[in-house]
């Protein structure tokens, strides 16, 4: 094609008096952008390849480089935006379907940024969590529905199975294979650290880290990847994938070059076949064959681990999670739209789905309206990006919430979201041995765990400032929240009142 | 004593150890002026194949050959276990690199022998290799 | 405890190093024929040259004997040993006695007869600081000077002279240029360099008869000169030990302890004669890192520790004219040249690394020293790696880590 119809979307931008020609940026990049010109005596890019991860900016002794989007515009238009222009011709070249990688980027309204918590002065006066113990402990699982006691009397303290989190706070699946060995190590270890759980995804649970399984959530999707007695045996919890916020209604689909060695033995599928996660599970077309899935897969591990349901948030959320409440299952996720994903048709993960917030709220209604929020846990995906999102997801009514891109960012992530490409720079989104290396696990752990610690500390300061002192006590405490510049309608769906009211 | 120790595995070949110990030992503020269009030599040095990469630098060794081979008194083995050298007495007859069994000593290019002496002797008092490296795979640590 | 340590160069401060690892307490006597605290002999040319300040010519700093509780006779020579009483005289008369004695005499600088040698004036030895001084002082810009022998000693001397006379032939009897380290091509390379830098080579041929200032040559040249120096060679200064009836080969013998064959005394540095692991005979070594290890060794094993030598083979490294010389081991098996930016042959023999001649590439060259040392197997490196260029990556994973990850 001798036209050059699509610009490089970056421009590398090098201060030639800061830079020595160490040529790090040459030998991190992934993608070839940075290059030592022996004839001129100084490095050059091109910026044709640039993602704009950052990695060489953040790796450059001597902070010579930026990158900076490339100020060349097609002429304004409101309606047929530059972005919309350049994937018309990306699709006018090669006939195929746009993939990009991580959450939808796009400007929809984010209603976690339009809720405000409150906080106590004077009356029901505020607590100091340096001071005084504030419990962010969480229980999860269905909830006991009264009283009971045996023929003698005495009161039966048997809790139905459920998990135990130190924080409200748990990492999403990724599976292994969307991301690298050394950042499910990661995650693993900061799980345990921690107390908290992280999620295998569908990809199945490489041999290496079943001594985490305490810490340990295990997928079953649609594709049963990797799944197995042992694998079931060495989790805390089993989750049935339904759907993913980042695209809802469409299955996956893994390039036979992706399935190599541990990826394949993991995954239990032949080395080098490209294969299909379904979009449905074809055993699964109503509730009650989901309710079958349930009890199966309790069965198989003698009713000890809970059962998750997983979910994206579309447009029934609160009807179907009424279902899946009263299916045997002990605990629902929900991931909202912003979700983010390894590669995901463009289209579907920019238009399709409903935000979290108003899905959490709706389901949370839904339940408790008809009585059975205690039969389930309610944690909530898709673009938790903040301590300060955590509240108030917990005051809409989550018992705790599932956090991917932020653990990815903690890791190293800078979210170029070209996770599809398999170049991550930073080692997390790739299975190539000379990029994986770069996650180094323990480093990488530490960083979640201070991540994860750094934000219950908020959480708990967020808390006295309400005067609670109890997670327990501020979930679905819708009070504790007011909306600002939302709509009656807005306002209706998420139960809060707006501020000033 | 705390030395250095190289973790291969996490080692990238990026080379900033490199940088940044010329920069640690040249008593310059700031990386720019100490190394941009200088010639300069770094204590450590990275070895690098298709698949495999790792740092090398003095290891500090308990009973230091290069120290018994120096025909100056240059280098020493220091009350703290580092082997230390005194740069001004270096004539550059190359006995120590002759003698280095891990080929840790390099000479610069005014013929004087460097070696690593983990950043003890310069303004950052601990190894500048291991605080820029970006993945772990420079340690130092008591073993 | 009582140590009489007679000699005050390298092996002593090895031994010294040594008793002090082991006893801070016992009295340490050092007996040194020359005025002046440690130095280093190798230094004198430089010296000469002014590329080291007078300062920098001593080995130890001044407070080395009082922070090591040593007390130095200097300017003092031991003139016998008595085994039985376990005393040294010395020659201000006094007689010290002592319960461990080491022996590191050194060498002296070997004159060979030479017809009409007596007939010249200013005829030097280029061993100590001393001599090198009073070379200094008898010539001058328009001096002509002839050097006999091409070894290290002759060949550091003509490098420090180039600039402070106006001519410098130098002769040897043998063909090659450090013919014990060198081989033909290396030799020929350091000769080429000795040329191009003024220096008049002479091979294969030595002096038939002096006269006051000129020598006539076996191959019927002739040479002028204003002042000769006498670098032939050096013999071990045994007489001390021989005297008192212990055993003397070439040099003093020692054990792996680095024990005479008399009780209580040891013996250090030049005048020993080491078991070469390498050569595997026995050999006066004379080396740097001989003399301070083996002075170590002797020093541990007096103060009541247990070392062994074990492991001592010829090495040498110089720099001459900008160039670069290193050897190491000895010149036997299979020689291969590998491509260099200089010159670089490996002996090779039994699939083990022997020995190595270096011009100028010597990076890292102590992998290759190492490889002697150790007797490494060379089926276990890949060592078509190690031949171009030396580095820890020819190592297996797990021999890196023991080095890379732990003490060494």
């Amino acid at each position: 094609m001798a036209i050059q119809y699509n610009n490089p979307l970056f421009e590398v931008v090098r201060n030639y008096d800061r830079c020595i020609n160490c040529r790090v940026c040459e030998r991190q990049c992934a993608n070839g952008v940075h290059y030592f010109d022996e004839k001129a005596g100084k490095m050059l890019s091109d910026e044709t390849k640039c993602v704009d991860c950052q990695r060489c900016v953040c790796l450059c002794p001597t902070h010579a480089l930026k990158i900076i989007p490339n100020p060349n515009s097609f002429r304004k238009n409101n309606n047929w935006k530059q972005s919309l222009l350049c994937e018309i011709y990306k699709q006018a070249e090669s006939g195929g379907i746009l993939t990009s990688s991580m959450g939808n980027p796009e400007e929809f309204p984010i209603y976690f940024d339009k809720i405000l918590i409150n906080a106590s002065q004077v009356t029901n006066p505020s607590i100091d969590p340096l001071r005084e113990p504030m419990e962010t402990k969480v229980y999860l699982g269905s909830r006991p529905q009264g009283v009971q006691k045996d023929a003698s009397g005495k009161i039966i303290c048997d809790l139905p199975v459920h998990l135990w989190l130190n924080m409200p706070i748990m990492f999403s699946a990724m599976s292994y294979g969307s991301i690298s060995y050394n950042a499910h190590k990661a995650m693993a270890m900061a799980s345990k650290k921690l107390g908290i759980f992280y999620n295998t995804g569908e990809g199945g649970l490489h041999e290496d880290f079943y001594p985490y399984g305490a810490n340990t959530i295990v997928q079953v999707a649609s594709g049963r990847f990797g799944v197995h007695q042992g694998y079931l045996d060495a989790a805390a919890a089993i989750e049935i994938k339904i759907g993913q916020g980042a695209k809802p209604g469409i299955g996956g689909h893994l390039p036979g070059e992706k399935i190599v060695g541990d990826i394949a033995k993991t995954r239990m599928i032949p080395e080098g076949k490209e294969v299909v996660s379904p979009a449905p599970h074809h055993d699964i077309y109503s509730i009650e064959d989901l309710r079958q899935l349930v009890l199966s897969l309790k069965e198989a591990t003698a009713y000890t681990k809970p059962v998750i349901v997983k979910i994206a948030a579309v447009h029934n959320v609160a009807a179907i999670a009424s279902g899946i409440a009263r299916s045997g299952a002990d605990i629902i996720a929900i991931d909202g739209y912003r979700g983010g994903t390894g590669a995901a048709p463009t289209r579907t993960r920019d238009n399709v789905g409903i935000p979290i917030e108003l899905a959490l709220a709706a389901v949370d209604s839904r339940l408790r309206d008809e009585g059975i929020r205690d039969n389930v846990g309610l944690v909530v995906a898709g673009s938790v990006r903040s301590s300060a999102d955590i509240v108030k997801a917990i005051c809409l009514g989550a018992d705790a919430c599932y956090i991917g891109s932020a653990a990815l960012i903690a890791m190293g992530c800078h979210l170029c979201r070209t996770c599809h490409t398999g170049n991550c720079n930073w080692g997390i989104a790739t299975q190539k041995p000379e990029l994986v290396k770069r996650l180094n696990p323990e480093i990488a752990a530490e960083r979640l765990y201070n991540l994860v610690t750094a934000w219950n500390h908020e959480i708990q300061e967020m808390m006295g400032g309400m005067g609670i002192n109890s997670i327990e006590s501020m979930r679905g405490n819708r009070l504790m929240l007011r909306g600002v510049g939302l709509n009656g309608k807005e306002l209706e769906i998420l139960g809060i009142k707006h501020a000033g009211e | 004593m705390k030395r250095v120790y190289v973790k291969e595995e996490w080692c990238l070949g990026c080379h900033l150890c490199e940088y940044n110990c010329a920069f640690a030992n040249s008593n310059e503020r700031d990386m720019v002026s100490a190394l941009k269009g200088k010639p300069w030599v770094s204590a450590v040095q990275i070895e690098e194949s298709a698949d495999v990469c790792f740092a090398v630098a003095c290891r500090h060794c308990k009973e230091p050959l290069c120290v018994t081979a120096c025909i100056t008194g240059a280098l020493t083995k220091a009350e703290d276990g580092s082997v230390r050298i005194d740069r001004d007495k270096c004539v550059g007859c190359h006995s120590c690199i002759m003698m280095c069994p891990y080929g840790a000593v390099v000479m610069d290019g005014n013929h004087v022998a460097n070696k690593c002496q983990l950043c003890l002797t310069n303004k950052f008092g601990q190894p500048k290799c291991v605080e820029g490296c970006p993945n772990g795979a420079i340690v130092y640590e008591e073993r | 405890m009582r140590y009489v340590l007679i000699g005050n160069s390298i092996a002593c401060v090895g031994a010294v190093e040594g008793i002090r690892a082991n006893d801070k307490e016992g009295r340490i006597t050092i007996v040194g024929k020359e005025k002046y605290p440690v130095y280093s002999r190798p230094l004198i040319s430089y010296y000469l040259q002014g590329k080291v300040k007078e300062r920098n010519l001593f080995y130890k700093t001044e407070a080395f004997y009082k922070d090591n509780g040593c007390e130095a006779m200097l300017g003092t020579e031991a003139l016998s040993i008595d085994a039985s009483r376990k005393t040294v005289k010395l020659s201000d008369g006094s007689v010290v006695p002592y319960d461990k004695l080491l022996v590191a005499t050194g060498s002296s600088p070997f004159v060979p007869p030479m017809n009409g040698l007596e007939k010249v004036a200013i005829k030097h030895t280029f061993y100590t600081l001393d001599d090198a001084r009073a070379l200094q002082e008898s010539v001058n810009q328009n001096s002509k000077v002839l050097i006999i022998g091409c070894g290290l000693i002759g060949l550091k001397c003509a490098e420090c002279l180039k600039d402070l006379v106006n001519k410098i032939t130098m002769v040897d009897f043998a063909e090659k240029i450090l013919p014990a380290c060198l081989d033909g091509k290396a030799s020929g390379m350091v000769k080429l360099n000795l040329e191009e830098n003024g220096i008049e080579v002479l091979l294969g041929t030595s002096v038939k008869e002096f006269e006051a200032n000129s020598a006539t040559l076996t191959n019927g040249k002739e040479v002028d000169f204003d002042a000769v120096v006498l670098a032939v060679g050096v013999r071990p200064n045994v007489s001390l030990v021989k005297d008192a009836g212990g055993a003397v080969g070439r040099g003093i013998v020692v054990d792996e302890r680095m024990r005479t064959s008399l009780a209580d005394v040891y013996a250090a540095g030049d005048c020993v004669e080491n078991t070469d692991c390498v050569f595997g005979g026995c050999r006066v070594l004379a080396l740097f890192p001989s003399a301070f290890t083996g002075g170590r060794v002797a020093g541990i094993n007096m103060s009541g520790g247990n070392a062994a030598n074990g492991m001592d083979f010829a090495v040498n490294s110089t720099k001459l004219f900008g160039q670069s010389i290193m050897t190491a081991g000895c010149m036997s098996g299979e020689q291969l040249e590998t491509e260099s930016t200089g010159y670089k042959a490996l002996f090779v023999q039994d699939n083990k690394l022997k020995g190595y001649i270096i011009i100028d590439d010597i990076e890292r060259a102590g992998i290759y020293t190492a490889l002697i040392r150790n007797g490494t197997d060379l089926s276990t490196v890949d060592f078509e790696m190690l031949q171009r260029k030396p580095g820890l990556l020819a190592f297996d994973k797990e021999v890196r880590q023991s080095i890379l990850g732990g003490e060494v």
